[in-house]
This record gives C-alpha cells, structure tokens and sequence, in this order.
C-alpha cells in the first residue's frame, strides 16, 4: 500500500463512490423486496444474497479485499470454513435428534 | 530494538506486521458473530412461531442507520486515501465525519431501545427480543470502540503524522478495516433481524 | 537488490521506546514488554495455579476415599460453610470439581504451555528480537492475570465459586449463585488475554524469522505453537459469545438455554423460556474440542525437541509430523460434538461426528509413531528432560488409545460420564502435557537462568511422578468401565454396583497425595537452582535450534548479530562433521 501512486489513488476514489452508490442502492432494493413478505425460504434467500453482494463490494473495494496478499486470503478461507461448520452443524444436529425446544 | 515490518513490508508475505495482526483479529470476530448467528438460526428454526422484524422493529429508522453506517465506510476510507495522497487537513474532516456519523448511529440506536424499553419490550421478553439486544448490543459495543480508535487517531494520536507519517498511514488504514467490518456486520444484522 | 536483512537496518524512527538500561523497576520486571520477562511471568503464574488446581483435587480426594469422614487439621480450617465438622458438604465437593478443572485448564496448563514456553521460546528459536507486538504481549498476560483474580475471588462470594462443572452445561449454571456470574466474566478475560496472544504468535512466526529460516526448517515446537495459536484465534470467539449470552440469562432474564416449562423445586421458572440448553453444549465444545489440542499440541512440540536433542539423531518423519500436525489442527473443529453422543442426536450426526474423530485419530498416532521410531538407533542420554519426554510417549499412547471408545458413539454409550472419561483425560494431560511441560522447564531452565537444575533431585522427582500418576489414574478405568459415574460426591458409595471397586477410591487418593510429597523435589529444586545450580554456557544440550545461539539468559533484543539458519532444525550426528551436531544458525 505505500507503493500506491497519486493516480492509483484516485482511481481508487473514483470506485469507492461507486461502491457507495451501489451499496445505497441495494439497501432500498433490500427493504422494498422485504416489504412484499414472501415466503419465508424465498426472503430469507434474497435477502442473504443481497447482504452477500453488499458485504463482498464492503470487503473487495473498502477493505481491499480485491488485491490483498495470498497469505490474508489463507487466513479468510479457513476462518470461511469454520464459520459455516459453526452456523450450520449445531442446528442441523439438534434437528436430526429427538429433543426440539 | 527496532521490530522490523512494522512500516516496511516483508518480502516474501509482501504484508506488515499490523496488517497480518489485524486481519487475523477480524478473523476472530468472525467467529464471534458468527456464534451469535449459529445461536440465533438454532433457536429460530426450534421455535414453534418466530415474528417476523417488521411487526417488532423500526425498519424506516434501521435502513436509516444502515446508510449511516454505510455512508461511515466511505468517509472512513476516503480519510485512508486523504492521507495516502498527503492531505493531512482533508484527512481529519473525513475522519470527522466518519467519528461524527458513528455517533449518529449511537443516538439512533439509543432511540431505538428506549422506545422498545418504554413499551414493556426487554431482552427478558421473548427470544426474538432476547437475540435482538443480544446481537445489535455487541454490535455497538464494537461501534463504540471503533469510534474511541478513530478519535483517538484523531486527537492525540496524529502527532505520529509528522514522526512517521507511513506508519500512521498504515494505522488509521488498519482502523479502518475494523471500522469496515463493523459495516459488514450490520449489512447481514440488518436484514436478519429486521426484514425477516 | 540484494534481499534485507531479516532485522530492518535502523530506521529514523521516533524514540517511543526508552532505552532498555533507563527503565525503573516497574517497567522492567512488572510491566514488561519482553517477551522473556512475560513468558516467565505467565511460567511462574501458570505454575502457583497449577499448584493451587492439584490442592483442590487433593480435598476432594479425601472426599471420595472416605466419604464423611472429618478431615483432620485442615477440615476445621475450611469453615462451618463447606466442610461442618470438617466434613466436606456436597455444595463444597462440587465447588472443588468445577474449580479444579476450570483452574488447571484455563489458569494452569495453557498459560504455563503457551504464554509461559510459547513466549520464551518461539521467538528465541526463530531468531526474533522480540514478538511482533510486545505492548499486546503485556496486555495480554495483564487480561490473563485479571481472569485468574476474578477466578480466585469467586470463592469469596456467597454460594462460593462455580459448581457446575468447568462444563458449566445450562440450566443449572444459568440458576446458579454469584460464583457462576464471576467465572463467566473471569472466562471473557481469559479467552481476550488468548485471542491477543494468538495474534501475537501467529503474525511473529510468520514474519519475524531469521533470514533462511523457511517454514520446513522450523523446530516442531514452533509449528506446535503455530497451530495453537490458529486454534485459540478462531475456537474460542464462539465461547465468548455463549458465556456473553449466559451472561444475559443470568443477569437480564434471557432465556437462550432456558427451555420452556422448567420446574426447579416445585416452582416453575418465571422466564419466557423457549431456549435450548443444547445450544450452550454446542457452544461450549465447539472451543472445548480444539482446546485438548491446545493442551496437548505445546506438549509434543517439547517432547520432539528434547527426543531430537537427547538421542543425537534428526527426528524421523519430520515432515509427515508437520502435515499431520496441520491436518490435526483442522480436523479439530470437526469433531466437538462426540462430547454430546448422549444427547439424543439423530444416527446421521452421529455418524459424521464419529467419523471425523475416527479420523483425528490417524494423525494422532502419526506424530505418536515418529516420535517413538526416533528413539531408535539413537545415543540415548537419559537426563532428566528426557526421561519426562520418554515417559510422555506411552503415556500419552494410552491416554489417546482410551480415547477411541469414547469416539464411538455406541460405545461412549456405558462410558460417557464415568471415571473412565476422567482416567482418560488425566492420562492425555497429567502424565502427558504435564510431564511434557517439566521437561521443558528441566531442558530451557539453563536458557533462562544460565544454570542446570540439579539432576539427582530431577531423578527423584521423575520416578515417584510417574509411578504416582500411574497409580491415580489406572484404577480410575476399572471405576469407569464398572459404571461409576463422574462428579458424584460419594465416589459411587451409594450405588450397589459401584461396591466391588469403591476401594480403588482409596488408591487413587493416596497415589494423589504421594504425587504432592515427590513435587517437593521439584519445587525446591527449581528455586535453590535459580542461586545455587551447576553454571553453564549458552548451549549445555549441545543443541541444534537457534535459542541455543543466545547467551544464557539472552538479554534485552536476544542476539547481538541477528542470526541467520543456514539448515534444518535437526542436524545431529551428520556423516563427516567435526562435532555430533551441527546448529542451525552456524554457517
């Protein structure tokens, strides 16, 4: 990141606005899909996919995501792997039991 | 002793020490949220009925605070890229900003819980309400202390401008990938607990 | 452009750092920010808990041998509130049990494991000057210190300290006395002191080693620490959120683990319920699970430096150790729920969980195998460090064999909560890691100090340590397998089938207390040495690894030149050398 000239900058200015926009713009589009009450599976799916396009343009182009080292990408992945085996396993563990609270 | 790549990257990672000790910080954070998350997928889909956000939550005022938030990242990364550029005073009007708007989102959440407090809705009330706090509770605890970071940067902490100004760079980029995740969080948060 | 040397040339940095000469007191011994004086801290920290951890079990030791019998002397001491008559109340038993395990696992092993040995060693042995962050460093043993405290204060508070287990399964810790309130904020300084700490370690190995000093050049012991600190960055989060939502249950009438419908004492509990204790179990373990590889992994890593060292040889299968020991790290998270067979979990989850441990075990018993075959054809010098380091390979050996059963979930069916689980564990910790850890401290005492602990009282302190444990725990498998179940304050006293073996309670407890009498030597000979030991150089082992290039003790910044690895780790007894080893950092 010191390397970064001035114009690398500014092109680097230019997307975040663009970001910006995006991100506004999805957050309606969110809320007004929200407003419709679809059926629970079908939001929940919208509803994850359109959080997953604003936090991958929050992760690529603010936090830079996009040219990070190989070494950060390591460290992401395994945590993604983990994160998903917390999330689903619990859950789909007590559901293929016999105690449902 | 001087500890090497603390402003100088290392040439076989091509990364600082405090960029590695951030990213890995934030790797645990999401495992953090992500219990949370797991916690509140387990009990909603045990649940005999879940209600769904709109019924409870202030939505017009929640999507408020999401472009607040929102609108904080951009502020937050523009202060970055002021100092990558040498623009010292633009650098703190955005950082201002960013501190400024962190704040705003403080106030409304205040507003948020005490109009839930005052209609007899508290954590203790159901498990919807129980992993609301919860959740949205740690998330401005996170806000807060990101908030104390920038201010600090901003204060007392910018004399490292003129000492070592790549340093500092590299620091207040550092708080802005925490401040970003921060974002992040609430970007899931936001539609999970109030549109579905 | 020739490539820069692993320490930066002096850069016009600001002097944010006094010169190390110009420190008071305080700031040199107390607030420190080497790693030397915080691994010693956290060394010497970790071992009063682990001290004070075995007193506990001690008590309840004579509990189980001679169930409501007064203790003599010590039972009057104790107070009218735990032990009437000097004898021991329920109440008081489980107090012990809770605290005992919570104190050696949090507060005793892994802080002596990993703050202690991690921070005084890696970075000596990588050719650091320091960690990557030295003030987090600090921080970090300050957050470990402040749990430890708030630990012990928990015994102070009415009701006493914790008593539901180090398990701290819901409901029952949700409906519990004030005790439990502290532990859970003395488990959020814990687990901050290591998220903190596994940063520090994880960034330093990376980016702070010697020039040529490539990660298949590391010492075991390094990649140990390595995938500990992996483990603790990413398992314990999960434990912070759920002891955060204990918190709320406890302190803001939530009801995360509160089923609906619950009766305590005939009342019915006034929450909203709709809870699920599961959800705390799932939580719990998906930390507690990596945990015992947090445990054991330091563990191995010393024993595998002290075998290479001791029998002059390179270790044998060194990189099938390394990929197994990754392997191991990542299967690790897989593999929690074998801890909850007996929790009505459907036949799939069943069988995946039991898959995955199954397949734990393979790695396991890799590391386990090399480390064994590097015995052979070795100039075997039996010093004290060695002999804990050899006696941990048949230990660990059954404590890890034991633990197949319980991975199966049919067969965890009889085993689940008895003293077989308990002989288990021990077997894997006690004469295992335990053993492991006094024979770092034998081996890197003359690092620390510059001098050698005395090898006669070493010998002493080995063979009654090793018989002993031997004698706590071996009869604690029969128990197990007659049925006896685990945290019962009578030791099974009053269950008809538990009669036969109820007296293996009285071997166990005077195996335990004559285990106390052989630390004696230890401890008196770790401080007596600290004045009085036999003086040495910087490399009394002969040893290969980089530490050993540092003066004993290495001084402020380490390495007067910074080193340089020029081979593997491991290069004793090379055909053709003048001398049996060939250090890493000599050209």
């Amino acid at each position: 990141m010191t390397s970064d000239h001035a114009a690398d900058i500014d092109r680097h200015v230019r997307v975040y606005i663009t970001v910006f926009g995006a991100l506004m713009a999805l957050t309606i589009i969110t809320v007004v899909v929200s407003r419709f009450h679809l059926p629970v599976p079908i939001a929940v799916s919208v509803a994850l996919l359109v959080a997953t396009i604003k936090g991958s343009l929050v992760a690529c182009y603010f936090m830079h995501l996009i040219s990070e080292k190989k070494l950060i990408y390591a460290v992401l992945m395994l945590t993604a792997v983990f994160f998903v085996a917390l999330l689903a396993l619990p859950a789909v563990t007590v559901h293929n039991g016999y105690w449902i609270h | 002793m001087d500890i090497p790549y603390t402003v100088e990257v290392r040439r076989d990672t091509g990364l600082t020490n405090g960029k590695i000790g951030i990213w890995l910080f934030l790797a645990s954070e999401v495992m953090l949220f992500g219990a949370l998350f797991a916690s509140y997928i387990l009990i909603r889909t045990g649940a005999p009925s879940w209600p769904r956000g709109d019924t409870i939550l202030n939505v017009p005022l929640a999507t408020f605070n999401t472009l607040v938030l929102i609108s904080s990242s951009v502020t937050m990364v523009m202060a970055w890229a002021s100092l990558m550029r040498h623009r010292f005073g633009t650098f703190r009007i955005y950082m201002g900003a960013t501190i400024l708007l962190g704040f705003v989102f403080l106030v409304v959440k205040y507003f948020e819980y005490s109009h839930k407090f005052e209609n007899g809705l508290y954590p203790s009330t159901n498990n919807f309400l129980a992993i609301y706090f919860t959740l949205t509770g740690l998330h401005m605890l996170h806000v807060f202390g990101g908030m104390m970071v920038n201010a600090y940067f901003l204060g007392p902490g910018s004399k490292l401008w003129k000492t070592n100004p790549e340093w500092f760079t590299n620091r207040v980029e550092h708080s802005g990938l925490f401040w970003h995740f921060v974002d992040l969080v609430w970007i899931f948060l936001f539609p999970t607990l109030y549109l579905l | 452009m020739t490539e820069p040397a692993a320490v930066a040339a002096p850069k016009p940095h600001i002097a944010h750092e006094v010169p190390h000469e110009a420190l008071g007191f305080w700031r040199k011994y107390v607030f420190s920010t080497d790693h030397k004086v915080i691994g010693i801290q956290y060394a010497i920290t970790g071992l009063l808990f682990l001290l004070f951890g075995f007193s506990l079990m001690m008590l309840m030791r004579w509990q189980l041998a001679y169930p409501g019998a007064a203790l003599p002397l010590l039972g009057r001491l104790l107070g009218e509130a735990r032990m009437p008559g000097g004898t021991m109340l329920p109440e008081f038993y489980n107090e012990l049990g809770a605290m005992h395990g919570t104190i050696m696992v949090f507060l005793g092993v892994v802080p002596l494991a990993v703050g202690g040995f991690g921070n005084f060693v890696v970075p000596l042995q990588i050719g650091a000057q320091d960690m990557a962050f030295p003030r987090l460093n600090m921080a970090s043993y300050w957050s470990f210190f402040l749990g430890g405290v708030t630990m012990l204060a928990s015994f102070l508070v009415p009701g006493g300290a914790a008593q539901g287990g180090w398990t701290s399964y819901t409901p029952l810790s949700v409906l519990a006395g004030t005790g439990q309130t502290m532990w859970l904020i003395g488990m959020i300084f814990l687990i901050t002191s290591s998220l903190l700490g596994a940063i520090n370690f994880i960034t330093t190995i990376i980016q702070l080693r010697a020039k040529g000093l490539t990660f298949l050049r590391f010492p075991f012991f390094v990649w140990t620490q390595f995938v500990t600190a992996f483990l603790l960055l990413l398992a314990f989060p999960p434990l912070e959120a759920a002891a955060v939502m204990q918190l709320m249950d406890r302190v803001a009438g939530t009801s995360f683990f509160l089923p609906s419908g619950l009766v305590v004492s005939g009342q019915v509990v006034a929450v909203a319920g709709g809870g699920n204790p599961l959800l705390w179990q799932h939580l719990f373990w998906f930390l507690a699970h990596p945990e015992v590889y947090v445990l054991i992994l330091p563990g191995m890593g010393i024993v595998a430096e002290i075998i290479a060292n001791n029998t002059r040889k390179p270790l044998w299968g060194y990189r099938s150790m390394v990929y197994s020991l990754v392997f191991l790290g990542f299967m690790s998270f897989i593999v929690w729920a074998h801890h909850m067979f007996m929790t009505g979990m459907g036949t799939a989850m069943a069988a995946f969980f039991q898959t995955t441990t199954m397949i734990i075990s393979i790695p396991s018993v890799v590391i386990l195998t090399a480390l064994i075959i590097s015995l052979w054809g070795g100039s075997i010098r039996f010093n004290t460090p060695m002999l804990f380091a050899v006696a941990f390979l048949p230990m660990f050996g059954i404590g890890g064999l034991t633990g197949l059963p319980l991975g199966l979930n049919v067969a965890d069916i009889p085993l689940h909560d008895t003293y077989y689980v308990i002989a288990h564990f021990h077997y894997v910790v006690a004469p295992g890691t335990i053993f492991a850890l006094f024979a770092g401290i034998y081996y890197w005492f003359p690092k620390a100090t510059g001098r050698k602990m005395n090898e006669t009282l070493g010998k002493i302190h080995f063979f009654g340590s090793l018989v002993c444990m031997n004698v706590v725990f071996m009869p604690m498998f029969l128990m197990g397998l007659a049925g006896v179940s685990r945290r019962l304050f009578d030791g099974g006293a009053s269950y008809a089938f538990a009669q036969p073996v109820l007296h293996l309670n009285v071997v166990s407890s005077w195996g335990a207390w004559t285990l106390a009498i052989f630390q004696i030597p230890f401890i008196f000979n770790f401080f007596w040495s600290i004045w009085k030991g036999e003086q040495t150089d910087g490399n009394p082992w002969q040893a290969t690894t980089i530490e050993w290039a540092a003066p004993s003790p290495p001084p402020h910044g380490n390495f007067p030149v910074a080193p340089e690895a020029y081979r593997g780790p491991y290069e004793y007894s090379v055909p053709g050398a003048a001398k049996d080893f060939l250090p890493q950092y000599e050209a």
